[in-house]
């Protein structure tokens, strides 16, 4: 049989990302590669952002994997406000569209002409940006679309969606010949929403690559914990979504009990100043930190040195980060409001607004060695079944399912 | 001959409600979760006599009285004695009548359905004795056998109960320990010359217990005279074949529409049929048949899981850590006096909180999630954590205030009575002076 060509839309890879959709298209493309496929990677690429060396590096020794770039302002984040101000700072070049829809547009026009140069047996598109440029190359080839779902816009605005952006979801939905959700919390949430049936969704949950945590603490990290603080830690964008001013309030029931934690705080977005000012005004000044954006080994090392990670997401379609805090040893908190609640059974779960819950187990982690070492080991032992592997194998019998359908 | 020995464990414990951290200190009820959740204690006890004891009951007492040959033997944790007071004294009653039939021994165990034997010899017999106590009280019967929590046996712990004075213990028939040899007949422990050890025939145990209901196993459906052939095919290779199980099997674990109270109610008839065989009690077991050869328990063994080991209870850290907890503080809340709190702290000995905290198989979804009323083990174990933290404040206030208060109550005698002794003392000194000078 003739290996099925893939042409997939899709984002930035880490260091380049800015979020989960970057770090979930890297690890599946690169477990997509080990298989029997020709996959063509449509990028779109922002000014300053991926070199193509890089790129290089990553699909070293990997002929199957070719790079085709559309140069556009989008991110997986964006918004029309943002959207207004890189147009503003980018170089004088008459490519972009004049706002975030005409942008959207006209990232859908590049990928018909893609489309026609590179010829494709399914079309693999993620996320909603995207979505416009899968429609356009079905459009122009004919050939199935599959759309996969890593965030809807009930997600990131807790549920007071644009709408744009939700009538652009619900075109590339619809338009599709079959749908990727990321979660079965996200398949209930694009059958309840986006009146698509459930049958035409199939979930294929995120993975993560084995990651060597015999990492050394940098030495400010390494001064908290011979002093004996406790760290709980929160990733992520600070952003509605993401609830962490629950994250603050959580911080404030604990420290009633346990006075001698740090809530560190890692990530940026639109909520920081207002989240910044919470903790201040609730008088936790010197007891919240932010750290700002960190990736990378850093990163790795903040997992690493908390004793308990906690995802008080209002809506998490999958949430990545957790299984990187697993993979680093360090137990979790998740809300059950997320995806990957569903594949892990090692960890602990509670609404995102129950503050008295989540404060009870943190209390109880910082407190008992037992329960930390349990939730860490066991939940360590979890996540080696969560893999990339698994949920490229699964693409794969999509697109042969598909394929062999339309033929 | 053949007997044949039932003995049937009836057992509930207390439950922890869903206690917070914010809850020590403001609230020291742990066991009364009034919800829907199947950790509402007075809940789950109507369930299962409803579903099991009560019809249970009523099933025996009939055949007891069809066939006078019938017998079998009953073990009563002291915490299920208590919450059929609580909750259910009708319950209590159709027991009571079953006992009353004469026909029926009750064993002893501890009162709280423990682990003390590990942790603390001295709170095991007072634990046991607690137990025959409440059994004479509610029934009219001294125990003259005993069964540690879930079976839970070793060489050590056969001199332990033989020095009590009983005169047969029961344990696992397991093949790790019996090697070749046949669980139908009677054995003993090295280190005993009196005491009878009783052994599980669990492959036809758990013929009923457990694989009763199912469609994948070969036997099934399995009926009383099938069963009753497998008994027969024990005449001539061994004395008793003792069935050990949950008296919850029957209506709870294999529910009605099963079967499971049909074929009991046929079994006795057709056991009965072949006149090689009989029933007998566990007492009676060890009066009528010699003990074989030795049953060599140096490690602990039980009736739990495939390990047949005290896994279930104790594999992980938290279930350590909890346990360890809870027996450090033997001594003071013995001597705090408090009754209360004694029998708070003991209720939390009862095994199935330890067992709520397993997390062997927990990603599997087995038994052990289908008894556990806790969500997680974690959940489990957060919730039994704080109940400690309170227990722990408990013991502190009971030993601080008081003294504290006694304290300040006497120092102000003192300060007064101190005040007058210090005025004669002077008065005293000041007349020595002057009469010196």
């Amino acid at each position: 049989m003739k290996k099925i060509r893939v042409l997939m839309f899709g984002w930035e890879f880490p260091p380049h990302n800015s979020g989960g959709l970057g770090t979930a298209c890297y690890g599946l493309t690169k477990a997509l590669s080990r298989r029997d496929l020709q996959v063509t990677f449509v990028l779109p690429k922002k000014i300053g952002g991926l070199e193509h060396d890089f790129l290089k590096i990553v699909f070293a020794n990997i002929r199957n994997i070719k790079i085709r770039e559309i140069k556009t302002l989008l991110h997986p984040y964006i918004n029309s406000e943002l959207y207004d101000e890189y147009l503003r700072t980018a170089p004088e070049d008459k490519v972009y569209g004049l706002n975030l829809f005409d942008e959207v547009r006209r990232y859908g026009l590049q990928a018909r002409v893609l489309a026609l140069e590179e010829p494709h047996d399914v079309i693999h598109a993620h996320d909603w940006l995207s979505f416009r440029a899968g429609i356009e190359a079905k459009r122009v080839s004919g050939k199935p679309l599959i759309v996969h779902v890593h965030a809807t816009e009930f997600d990131r605005t807790g549920g007071n969606p644009n709408q744009y952006i939700y009538d652009e979801e619900r075109r590339g939905l619809h338009a599709a010949d079959c749908v990727i959700a990321v979660s079965q919390h996200t398949k209930n949430i694009i059958v309840e929403h986006y009146g698509i049936p459930a049958e035409k969704i199939s979930v294929v949950h995120n993975g993560i690559d084995y990651i060597d945590h015999k990492r050394y603490l940098s030495p400010a990290l390494h001064n908290i914990k011979t002093e004996g603080k406790k760290i709980v830690l929160f990733v992520g964008r600070i952003t509605i979504q993401k609830g962490p001013d629950y994250f603050i309030k959580v911080a404030k029931r604990v420290l009633e009990y346990e006075p001698d934690v740090l809530f560190i705080m890692s990530g940026s977005g639109d909520m920081e100043h207002q989240i910044i000012r919470m903790a201040s005004d609730m008088g936790l000044g010197d007891k919240v930190v932010f750290a700002g954006f960190v990736r990378g080994d850093d990163l790795m090392k903040l997992y690493r040195a908390a004793d308990l990670y906690v995802m008080p997401s209002v809506s998490e379609p999958f949430g990545i980060t957790a299984l990187e805090s697993l993979a680093n040893g360090t137990p979790i908190l998740v809300s059950k409001q997320s995806g990957v609640a569903e594949v892990l059974t090692h960890v602990l779960k509670s609404d995102f607004w129950d503050i008295d819950d989540m404060a009870d187990k943190i209390v109880n982690v910082i407190t008992s060695v037992a329960l930390k070492e349990t939730l860490g080991q066991l939940g360590s032992i979890d996540v080696e079944h969560v893999t990339w592997e698994s949920a490229a194998g699964k693409c794969n019998v999509l697109y042969d399912d598909i394929v062999n359908n339309a033929h | 001959m053949t007997s044949v020995c039932f003995y049937f464990q009836v057992h509930q414990p207390y439950r922890t409600k869903k206690y917070r951290i914010f809850d020590v200190g403001n609230d020291h009820h742990y066991f009364n979760d009034k919800s829907d959740l199947d950790i509402n204690n007075e809940k789950i006890l109507h369930k299962v006599a409803k579903k099991c004891y009560l019809p249970m009951n009523a099933l025996l007492l009939e055949l007891l009285k069809k066939h006078p040959e019938f017998k079998f033997s009953f073990s009563f944790s002291g915490v299920f004695l208590d919450q059929l007071l609580e909750f259910s004294p009708e319950t209590l009653k159709s027991f009571q009548k079953l006992v009353g039939t004469g026909q029926v021994e009750v064993l002893d165990e501890t009162y709280y359905h423990s682990l003390a034997y590990l942790y603390s010899k001295e709170e095991f017999k007072r634990q046991v004795t607690l137990h025959r106590e409440k059994v004479q009280k509610l029934f009219g019967v001294v125990p003259t056998a005993f069964r540690n929590t879930e079976l839970i046996y070793n060489n050590e712990l056969a001199k332990t109960v033989e020095e009590m004075g009983y005169k047969a213990i029961l344990a696992e028939g397991a093949d790790h320990l019996l090697g070749w040899r046949s669980p139908n007949f009677l054995y003993r422990s090295p280190n005993t010359t009196k005491i009878k050890t009783l052994l599980k025939n669990y492959r036809l145990s758990d013929d009923i217990a457990f694989r009763f209901s199912s469609r994948d196993w070969a036997e099934w459906p399995l009926n009383a005279e099938k069963f009753s052939g497998w008994i027969n095919e024990v005449n001539g290779n061994g004395n008793v074949v003792n069935l050990f199980m949950d008296y919850e099997t029957f209506g709870e674990h294999q529910w009605e529409d099963t079967g499971i109270f049909n074929f009991m109610r046929a079994l006795p008839a057709e056991i009965l049929k072949n006149s090689d065989n009989d029933f007998v009690t566990v007492t009676e077991a060890a009066k009528r048949y010699p003990a074989v050869g030795e049953f060599d328990a140096h490690n602990f063994v039980s009736w739990a899981d495939i390990e047949r080991d005290l896994s279930a209870w104790l594999s992980n850290g938290m279930q350590h850590e909890a346990i360890n907890n809870l027996y450090a503080m033997e001594t003071e809340v013995l001597a705090s006096g408090d009754e209360e709190l004694i029998e708070d702290w003991r209720k939390l000995q009862t095994s199935d909180h330890f067992y709520y905290m397993c997390t062997k198989w927990f990603a599997d979804g087995d038994v052990h999630k289908y008894f556990n009323p806790y969500d997680t083990p974690y959940e489990a174990f957060i919730a039994f954590n704080n109940v400690l933290h309170d227990v722990r404040l408990r013991l502190k206030t009971l030993q601080l205030p008081e003294k504290k208060t006694k304290k300040k109550v006497v120092a102000k005698k003192v300060s007064k009575k101190k005040v007058s002794i210090v005025k004669k003392v002077v008065k005293k000194v000041t007349k020595k002076v002057i009469k010196k000078k």
